[in-house]
């Protein structure tokens, strides 16, 4: 069967509903399925990928670090819609510097989050066979 | 067509299942098919056979059940996430005996399944609908 493109978007806060958490643990059986996946975080679902989150004071499992992992499944397409960065004060360089190996080119690191202007975002998810909404 | 679809919210509380129902609905009498519907986050409640709405409002299970959703081998496909099922208190006979609770609500036309359904939902459908916030 032809692969698919499967894109997670993400458009909710880390914490304060589940939906962020219940969306990474989808991607993670995603990754077994051997399709072509991508993520998107735009609106409040940047703050997802925000570097230094601690949960302890609110009792909640901080699971931001299960995004680096994602890199060893060859999830390695993160688009972070640029205004939504704007909006909120944020840029690049306030979020987790997450990175994939590229067998193909001698292992190389190379950076996953890619931000873009949410009109090249519109194109890239009408691009794709299935977007699920988190 | 071949259509599934994931439903993310709980009943009465939010339309999304009531709107994902009548979708449902209508493209069955269409001739389309349903191949499956995958009940996430707290929509995993819409699967309660405990649901006792007042008698003047719809009942969103049995609605549901109604349809009659299942596969050639005569399996309900309408399906939940175990997962998001077991730490929202949504237990089948086989989950309640594994975790040693004396009860289980799910709804005999539902099933509880891992979220690799979905991703093969995903897969097997001309169009995965999701319906929520």
């Amino acid at each position: 069967m032809a692969i698919k493109k499967f894109m997670y978007l993400n458009r909710r806060a880390p914490y304060g509903t589940v939906y962020a958490l219940e969306s990474l643990e989808v991607v993670l059986i995603a990754a077994a399925f051997d399709q072509d996946v991508s993520l998107a975080f735009m609106d409040d679902g940047v703050y997802q990928l925000v570097e230094g989150q601690k949960t302890d004071g609110i009792g909640m499992k901080n699971f931001s670090k299960t995004f680096h992992a994602l890199g060893d499944y060859d999830i390695n397409q993160f688009f972070v819609s640029a205004e939504s960065l704007e909006e909120r004060g944020l840029s690049v360089d306030d979020l987790m510097p997450l990175v994939w190996e590229d067998e193909d080119d001698d292992w190389a690191e190379k950076p996953s989050i890619k931000v873009v202007p949410n009109a090249e975002l519109t194109k890239i998810m009408s691009e794709q066979d299935v977007c699920l909404s988190f | 067509m071949k259509i599934s679809i994931q439903i993310n919210e709980g009943p009465y509380q939010h339309q999304a299942s009531d709107t994902a129902y009548q979708f449902a609905k209508a493209a069955i009498a269409k001739g389309h098919e349903i191949f499956r519907v995958f009940f996430y986050h707290d929509g995993v409640d819409n699967a309660s056979r405990f649901t006792v709405p007042p008698q003047d409002d719809r009942n969103i299970v049995n609605n549901w059940a109604s349809l009659d959703i299942k596969n050639a081998d005569g399996e309900p496909e309408l399906v939940v996430c175990v997962a998001a099922a077991l730490r929202r208190g949504m237990l089948d006979e086989g989950e309640a005996g594994k975790n040693g609770i004396d009860g289980n609500n799910i709804h005999p036309a539902f099933r509880i399944s891992g979220l690799g359904q979905l991703i093969e939902a995903g897969i097997q459908s001309d169009r995965l609908v999701v319906f929520g916030d």
